[in-house]
Protein backbone atom coordinates (compact mmCIF):
# COMPACT_ATOMS: atom_id res chain seq x y z
CA UNK A 1 0.00 0.00 0.00
CA UNK A 2 1.41 3.41 -0.68
CA UNK A 3 1.65 6.07 1.58
CA UNK A 4 -0.42 9.77 1.11
CA UNK A 5 2.09 12.32 0.11
CA UNK A 6 2.05 15.23 1.84
CA UNK A 7 0.25 18.07 0.28
CA UNK A 8 2.68 21.03 -1.08
CA UNK A 9 1.92 24.72 -0.09
CA UNK A 10 3.42 27.99 -1.30
CA UNK A 11 6.95 28.95 -0.47
CA UNK A 12 5.22 32.76 0.58
CA UNK A 13 7.01 35.86 0.53
CA UNK A 14 9.31 35.54 3.44
CA UNK A 15 11.24 32.49 2.10
CA UNK A 16 14.70 34.02 2.02
CA UNK A 17 14.86 33.81 5.90
CA UNK A 18 14.63 29.43 5.37
CA UNK A 19 16.35 28.76 1.86
CA UNK A 20 18.56 31.57 1.73
CA UNK A 21 22.36 30.13 1.84
CA UNK A 22 22.88 26.34 1.83
CA UNK A 23 22.29 25.98 -1.57
CA UNK A 24 23.89 28.12 -3.97
CA UNK A 25 24.21 30.09 -7.47
CA UNK A 26 27.29 28.57 -8.20
CA UNK A 27 27.26 24.30 -9.27
CA UNK A 28 31.05 24.94 -10.28
CA UNK A 29 33.13 27.49 -9.58
CA UNK A 30 33.21 30.58 -11.93
CA UNK A 31 36.96 29.55 -13.24
CA UNK A 32 35.63 25.93 -14.09
CA UNK A 33 36.15 25.45 -17.84
CA UNK A 34 33.39 24.96 -19.60
CA UNK A 35 31.26 26.89 -17.35
CA UNK A 36 28.50 28.58 -18.12
CA UNK A 37 25.97 31.76 -16.77
CA UNK A 38 22.70 31.19 -16.62
CA UNK A 39 20.88 34.60 -16.71
CA UNK A 40 17.13 35.04 -16.33
CA UNK A 41 14.07 37.27 -15.50
CA UNK A 42 11.12 35.89 -14.18
CA UNK A 43 8.01 37.14 -15.55
CA UNK A 44 4.44 37.74 -14.71
CA UNK A 45 1.11 37.43 -16.12
CA UNK A 46 1.09 41.27 -17.27
CA UNK A 47 4.70 40.98 -18.01
CA UNK A 48 5.90 42.33 -14.53
CA UNK A 49 8.77 40.98 -12.92
CA UNK A 50 8.53 38.92 -10.09
CA UNK A 51 10.78 39.82 -7.16
CA UNK A 52 9.85 36.98 -4.70
CA UNK A 53 10.70 33.86 -6.73
CA UNK A 54 13.14 30.88 -5.83
CA UNK A 55 14.37 28.80 -8.99
CA UNK A 56 16.52 25.87 -8.79
CA UNK A 57 18.00 24.09 -11.59
CA UNK A 58 18.86 20.39 -10.96
CA UNK A 59 21.02 17.99 -13.10
CA UNK A 60 23.54 15.03 -12.13
CA UNK A 61 26.78 17.03 -11.86
CA UNK A 62 24.69 19.23 -8.90
CA UNK A 63 22.05 21.42 -7.73
CA UNK A 64 21.91 25.20 -8.41
CA UNK A 65 19.65 27.88 -5.83
CA UNK A 66 18.91 31.64 -6.89
CA UNK A 67 16.23 34.01 -5.55
CA UNK A 68 14.78 36.49 -8.38
CA UNK A 69 15.97 40.03 -7.48
CA UNK A 70 13.74 43.40 -6.68
CA UNK A 71 13.32 43.33 -11.21
CA UNK A 72 12.73 39.27 -11.09
CA UNK A 73 16.55 38.26 -12.46
CA UNK A 74 18.49 35.45 -11.46
CA UNK A 75 21.79 33.83 -12.17
CA UNK A 76 22.86 30.21 -11.91
CA UNK A 77 26.50 29.29 -12.71
CA UNK A 78 27.32 25.70 -14.09
CA UNK A 79 27.50 23.17 -17.04
CA UNK A 80 26.21 21.47 -19.39
CA UNK A 81 24.90 18.32 -18.46
CA UNK A 82 26.85 14.96 -19.80
CA UNK A 83 24.79 13.44 -22.17
CA UNK A 84 22.96 10.31 -21.66
CA UNK A 85 24.03 7.00 -23.45
CA UNK A 86 24.50 7.52 -27.36
CA UNK A 87 22.43 10.56 -28.44
CA UNK A 88 20.33 9.68 -31.56
CA UNK A 89 16.70 9.99 -31.70
CA UNK A 90 14.76 9.22 -28.90
CA UNK A 91 17.33 10.06 -26.44
CA UNK A 92 17.20 13.29 -24.16
CA UNK A 93 19.12 16.46 -25.45
CA UNK A 94 21.08 17.94 -22.83
CA UNK A 95 18.83 19.95 -20.88
CA UNK A 96 18.21 21.16 -16.62
CA UNK A 97 15.52 20.30 -14.58
CA UNK A 98 14.27 23.46 -13.39
CA UNK A 99 11.63 24.25 -10.41
CA UNK A 100 9.64 27.36 -9.70
CA UNK A 101 8.84 28.43 -6.10
CA UNK A 102 6.95 31.72 -5.26
CA UNK A 103 4.66 33.54 -3.21
CA UNK A 104 1.25 32.52 -5.35
CA UNK A 105 2.42 29.03 -6.59
CA UNK A 106 1.02 26.38 -4.35
CA UNK A 107 2.76 24.04 -5.72
CA UNK A 108 6.17 24.29 -7.51
CA UNK A 109 5.98 25.05 -11.43
CA UNK A 110 8.70 22.50 -13.35
CA UNK A 111 10.49 22.95 -16.92
CA UNK A 112 13.31 22.23 -18.98
CA UNK A 113 16.21 24.56 -20.36
CA UNK A 114 17.82 23.21 -23.15
CA UNK A 115 20.75 24.48 -24.62
CA UNK A 116 20.89 26.54 -28.05
CA UNK A 117 24.30 24.73 -29.25
CA UNK A 118 22.50 21.57 -29.67
CA UNK A 119 19.94 21.95 -31.91
CA UNK A 120 20.58 18.54 -33.77
CA UNK A 121 20.04 16.88 -30.36
CA UNK A 122 17.26 19.25 -29.35
CA UNK A 123 15.50 18.11 -32.71
CA UNK A 124 15.97 14.58 -32.11
CA UNK A 125 14.54 15.50 -28.37
CA UNK A 126 11.58 13.46 -27.21
CA UNK A 127 9.70 15.62 -24.98
CA UNK A 128 10.70 18.75 -27.49
CA UNK A 129 9.70 16.72 -30.31
CA UNK A 130 5.52 17.29 -29.92
CA UNK A 131 5.63 20.50 -29.11
CA UNK A 132 4.87 24.01 -31.54
CA UNK A 133 7.82 25.70 -32.43
CA UNK A 134 6.55 28.79 -30.24
CA UNK A 135 6.11 25.96 -27.25
CA UNK A 136 9.60 24.34 -27.71
CA UNK A 137 11.20 28.23 -27.98
CA UNK A 138 10.20 28.88 -24.05
CA UNK A 139 12.25 25.75 -23.32
CA UNK A 140 15.47 26.75 -25.15
CA UNK A 141 17.63 29.56 -23.99
CA UNK A 142 19.69 32.09 -26.56
CA UNK A 143 22.91 33.15 -26.41
CA UNK A 144 23.75 36.37 -24.76
CA UNK A 145 26.53 38.12 -23.69
CA UNK A 146 29.04 35.16 -23.52
CA UNK A 147 26.11 33.26 -21.16
CA UNK A 148 22.86 32.42 -21.79
CA UNK A 149 19.71 34.14 -21.25
CA UNK A 150 16.62 32.02 -19.95
CA UNK A 151 13.39 33.86 -18.96
CA UNK A 152 10.40 32.39 -17.42
CA UNK A 153 7.06 33.20 -18.14
CA UNK A 154 4.55 32.13 -15.74
CA UNK A 155 1.75 33.52 -17.38
CA UNK A 156 0.40 34.79 -20.58
CA UNK A 157 1.29 34.86 -24.06
CA UNK A 158 4.50 33.74 -24.05
CA UNK A 159 3.46 30.87 -21.05
CA UNK A 160 6.52 29.17 -20.52
CA UNK A 161 5.98 25.06 -20.87
CA UNK A 162 5.24 23.55 -17.55
CA UNK A 163 5.62 19.84 -17.09
CA UNK A 164 3.79 17.37 -14.84
CA UNK A 165 5.29 15.47 -12.83
CA UNK B 1 2.54 9.78 -10.52
CA UNK B 2 0.59 12.25 -12.17
CA UNK B 3 -2.57 11.82 -11.87
CA UNK B 4 -2.92 11.44 -8.25
CA UNK B 5 -0.45 14.02 -7.82
CA UNK B 6 -2.77 16.65 -8.97
CA UNK B 7 -5.16 15.28 -6.48
CA UNK B 8 -2.94 15.92 -3.49
CA UNK B 9 -1.34 19.32 -4.28
CA UNK B 10 -3.06 22.78 -4.12
CA UNK B 11 -4.11 23.60 -8.13
CA UNK B 12 -2.11 26.33 -8.68
CA UNK B 13 -4.80 28.01 -10.60
CA UNK B 14 -6.67 28.83 -6.87
CA UNK B 15 -8.58 32.34 -7.13
CA UNK B 16 -9.51 32.60 -3.47
CA UNK B 17 -5.84 32.77 -2.83
CA UNK B 18 -5.20 36.47 -4.78
CA UNK B 19 -1.48 35.92 -5.26
CA UNK B 20 -2.06 33.21 -7.50
CA UNK B 21 -3.52 35.20 -10.13
CA UNK B 22 -1.21 36.93 -12.20
CA UNK B 23 1.06 34.33 -12.00
CA UNK B 24 -0.45 30.44 -12.30
CA UNK B 25 -0.08 29.18 -15.65
CA UNK B 26 -3.17 29.38 -17.87
CA UNK B 27 -1.69 26.22 -19.83
CA UNK B 28 -2.71 23.04 -19.15
CA UNK B 29 0.55 21.01 -17.79
CA UNK B 30 2.68 19.03 -20.62
CA UNK B 31 3.76 15.26 -19.77
CA UNK B 32 7.12 14.85 -18.94
CA UNK B 33 7.53 11.30 -19.79
CA UNK B 34 11.41 11.23 -19.24
CA UNK B 35 13.64 10.21 -16.60
CA UNK B 36 13.55 13.22 -13.80
CA UNK B 37 17.09 14.31 -12.90
CA UNK B 38 18.75 12.51 -9.39
CA UNK B 39 22.31 14.25 -7.87
CA UNK B 40 25.08 11.87 -8.17
CA UNK B 41 27.13 15.09 -6.76
CA UNK B 42 26.84 15.93 -3.23
CA UNK B 43 24.07 17.77 -1.88
CA UNK B 44 26.16 20.17 -0.01
CA UNK B 45 29.73 21.00 -1.35
CA UNK B 46 32.06 21.82 1.41
CA UNK B 47 29.05 23.43 3.05
CA UNK B 48 28.05 21.40 6.57
CA UNK B 49 24.94 21.94 8.98
CA UNK B 50 26.28 23.13 12.49
CA UNK B 51 25.25 21.38 15.11
CA UNK B 52 22.79 24.05 16.46
CA UNK B 53 21.24 24.65 13.11
CA UNK B 54 18.20 22.95 14.42
CA UNK B 55 17.59 24.59 17.59
CA UNK B 56 16.07 28.14 15.98
CA UNK B 57 16.09 29.01 20.58
CA UNK B 58 19.87 28.66 19.90
CA UNK B 59 20.82 30.99 17.78
CA UNK B 60 21.61 34.72 19.55
CA UNK B 61 22.59 35.32 23.22
CA UNK B 62 19.30 35.07 24.97
CA UNK B 63 16.01 32.71 24.71
CA UNK B 64 13.60 33.81 22.10
CA UNK B 65 9.70 35.00 24.08
CA UNK B 66 7.30 32.38 23.15
CA UNK B 67 6.31 28.64 24.00
CA UNK B 68 9.17 26.78 23.30
CA UNK B 69 8.04 23.67 21.11
CA UNK B 70 9.72 20.51 19.63
CA UNK B 71 8.42 19.28 16.27
CA UNK B 72 9.62 15.91 15.00
CA UNK B 73 9.20 13.42 12.69
CA UNK B 74 10.34 11.09 9.56
CA UNK B 75 10.37 11.89 5.90
CA UNK B 76 9.48 8.52 4.11
CA UNK B 77 8.85 8.12 0.11
CA UNK B 78 5.34 6.74 -0.69
CA UNK B 79 6.56 3.02 -0.79
CA UNK B 80 7.43 3.77 2.92
CA UNK B 81 11.32 4.23 2.74
CA UNK B 82 13.03 6.99 4.66
CA UNK B 83 14.63 9.47 3.10
CA UNK B 84 17.76 9.61 4.32
CA UNK B 85 20.21 12.82 4.02
CA UNK B 86 17.59 15.09 3.01
CA UNK B 87 18.21 18.69 3.69
CA UNK B 88 15.03 20.20 5.48
CA UNK B 89 14.79 23.45 6.20
CA UNK B 90 12.54 25.83 7.97
CA UNK B 91 11.34 29.32 8.41
CA UNK B 92 8.24 30.79 10.43
CA UNK B 93 7.41 34.17 12.30
CA UNK B 94 8.18 34.47 15.88
CA UNK B 95 5.71 34.14 18.93
CA UNK B 96 4.14 37.85 17.92
CA UNK B 97 3.47 36.79 14.32
CA UNK B 98 6.36 38.96 12.45
CA UNK B 99 9.03 37.42 10.17
CA UNK B 100 12.42 38.53 10.76
CA UNK B 101 12.32 39.96 7.09
CA UNK B 102 12.21 43.83 5.67
CA UNK B 103 9.36 43.23 3.70
CA UNK B 104 6.66 42.13 6.74
CA UNK B 105 4.66 44.89 7.81
CA UNK B 106 3.13 43.43 10.63
CA UNK B 107 3.00 46.14 13.17
CA UNK B 108 4.10 43.50 16.24
CA UNK B 109 7.19 43.64 17.59
CA UNK B 110 11.03 41.90 16.20
CA UNK B 111 12.37 39.51 19.00
CA UNK B 112 15.92 40.51 18.89
CA UNK B 113 16.55 36.45 20.47
CA UNK B 114 15.07 35.41 17.33
CA UNK B 115 15.84 34.69 13.56
CA UNK B 116 13.17 32.13 12.87
CA UNK B 117 15.08 29.95 10.71
CA UNK B 118 16.64 25.74 10.65
CA UNK B 119 17.86 23.00 8.97
CA UNK B 120 19.21 19.54 9.25
CA UNK B 121 19.55 16.12 7.22
CA UNK B 122 17.75 13.44 8.00
CA UNK B 123 19.03 10.55 9.73
CA UNK B 124 19.15 6.43 8.37
CA UNK B 125 15.71 6.59 9.27
CA UNK B 126 14.60 9.73 7.67
CA UNK B 127 14.50 11.42 11.18
CA UNK B 128 14.51 15.15 11.42
CA UNK B 129 13.61 17.56 15.31
CA UNK B 130 13.51 20.82 15.40
CA UNK B 131 13.93 22.89 18.28
CA UNK B 132 12.04 26.10 18.17
CA UNK B 133 9.05 28.62 19.78
CA UNK B 134 5.41 28.10 18.67
CA UNK B 135 4.72 31.05 15.96
CA UNK B 136 1.89 33.27 16.22
CA UNK B 137 -0.81 33.52 13.46
CA UNK B 138 -0.64 36.97 11.92
CA UNK B 139 -2.70 39.37 9.35
CA UNK B 140 -2.44 39.62 5.28
CA UNK B 141 -4.28 41.54 2.90
CA UNK B 142 -5.72 38.58 0.78
CA UNK B 143 -9.28 39.46 1.92
CA UNK B 144 -10.99 41.55 3.98
CA UNK B 145 -9.37 40.67 8.25
CA UNK B 146 -7.40 38.01 6.08
CA UNK B 147 -5.49 35.91 9.37
CA UNK B 148 -3.16 32.94 8.27
CA UNK B 149 -3.20 30.06 10.79
CA UNK B 150 0.10 29.65 12.63
CA UNK B 151 2.52 27.43 10.45
CA UNK B 152 5.86 26.39 10.16
CA UNK B 153 7.05 26.27 6.25
CA UNK B 154 9.19 22.71 5.56
CA UNK B 155 11.32 22.56 2.69
CA UNK B 156 12.63 18.98 1.50
CA UNK B 157 15.40 18.68 -0.53
CA UNK B 158 16.48 14.97 -1.33
CA UNK B 159 18.71 13.85 -4.25
CA UNK B 160 15.84 13.11 -6.24
CA UNK B 161 14.22 15.73 -8.09
CA UNK B 162 10.67 13.82 -8.03
CA UNK B 163 10.83 14.24 -4.04
CA UNK B 164 11.51 18.20 -3.71
CA UNK B 165 8.72 19.52 -1.74
CA UNK B 166 8.05 22.64 0.03
CA UNK B 167 4.93 22.90 2.22
CA UNK B 168 3.77 24.25 5.67
CA UNK B 169 3.11 22.58 8.85
CA UNK B 170 0.06 23.62 11.26
CA UNK B 171 -0.93 23.03 14.73
CA UNK B 172 -4.06 21.08 15.69
CA UNK B 173 -7.36 23.20 16.84
CA UNK B 174 -6.55 25.96 14.79
CA UNK B 175 -9.51 27.82 14.84
CA UNK B 176 -8.29 29.85 11.49
CA UNK B 177 -8.13 26.72 9.12
CA UNK B 178 -11.75 27.79 8.15
CA UNK B 179 -10.97 30.92 6.35
CA UNK B 180 -7.31 30.34 5.16
CA UNK B 181 -7.07 30.02 1.12
CA UNK B 182 -3.93 28.26 1.24
CA UNK B 183 -4.43 25.86 3.20
CA UNK B 184 -8.01 25.66 1.74
CA UNK B 185 -6.70 25.36 -1.74
CA UNK B 186 -5.62 21.25 -0.49
CA UNK B 187 -8.44 19.66 -2.70
CA UNK B 188 -9.26 16.98 0.29
CA UNK B 189 -9.99 16.80 3.89
CA UNK B 190 -7.38 14.03 4.40
CA UNK B 191 -4.59 15.85 2.47
CA UNK B 192 -5.31 19.23 4.69
CA UNK B 193 -5.37 16.82 7.71
CA UNK B 194 -2.06 15.39 6.48
CA UNK B 195 -0.15 18.73 7.05
CA UNK B 196 -1.59 19.23 10.75
CA UNK B 197 0.92 17.81 13.24
CA UNK B 198 0.02 15.91 16.47
CA UNK B 199 0.27 17.18 19.80
CA UNK B 200 2.56 14.01 20.90
CA UNK B 201 3.09 13.37 24.67
CA UNK B 202 6.12 11.49 23.59
CA UNK B 203 7.96 14.29 22.19
CA UNK B 204 6.52 16.78 25.20
CA UNK B 205 9.83 17.18 27.51
CA UNK B 206 8.39 17.50 31.21
CA UNK B 207 9.03 21.12 32.91
CA UNK B 208 10.16 22.69 29.43
CA UNK B 209 8.73 21.70 26.24
CA UNK B 210 5.69 20.89 24.33
CA UNK B 211 6.14 18.39 21.33
CA UNK B 212 4.52 17.72 18.06
CA UNK B 213 4.86 14.80 15.76
CA UNK B 214 4.89 15.67 11.66
CA UNK B 215 5.80 12.72 9.13
CA UNK B 216 6.35 14.09 5.63
CA UNK B 217 5.72 11.78 2.57
CA UNK B 218 7.01 12.06 -1.00
CA UNK B 219 6.98 10.84 -3.77
CA UNK B 220 8.74 7.42 -4.61
CA UNK B 221 11.61 7.10 -6.64
CA UNK B 222 10.38 4.86 -8.97
CA UNK B 223 6.90 6.22 -9.19
CA UNK B 224 5.69 5.78 -12.45
CA UNK B 225 2.32 6.81 -13.86
CA UNK B 226 1.91 3.04 -14.75
CA UNK B 227 1.66 2.29 -11.66
CA UNK B 228 -0.77 4.97 -10.40
CA UNK B 229 -3.17 4.27 -13.07
CA UNK B 230 -3.27 0.23 -12.24
CA UNK B 231 -4.16 1.23 -8.74
CA UNK B 232 -6.69 3.62 -8.96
Amino acid sequence: MRLPLTPSQTVGPFFRIGLSTTIGSHVVGEGTPSAVRISGQVLDGVGEPVPDALIETWQPEGAGRCATDEEGHFAIVTIKPERNGEGGAGTDAPHLDVSIFARGLLTRLVTRMYFPDEREANDADPVLEPLTAEERSTLVAVSEDGGLRFDIHLQGARETVFFDR
Amino acid sequence: MGASTRRVHPPNDSPAYGSSRLRAPRQPLHLLPGRLAELTAPLLAGETIGALDHDLTRQHDGEPLGERITISGRVLDEDGNPVTGALIEVWQANAAGRYAHRSDQHPAPLDPNFSGAGRCLTDAEGGYRFITIKPGAYPWRNHPNAWRPAHVHFSVFSSAFAQRLVTQMYFPGDPLFAQDPIFNAVPDEDGRRRMVARWSLELTEPEWSLGYAWDIVVAGREATPLDDDASE
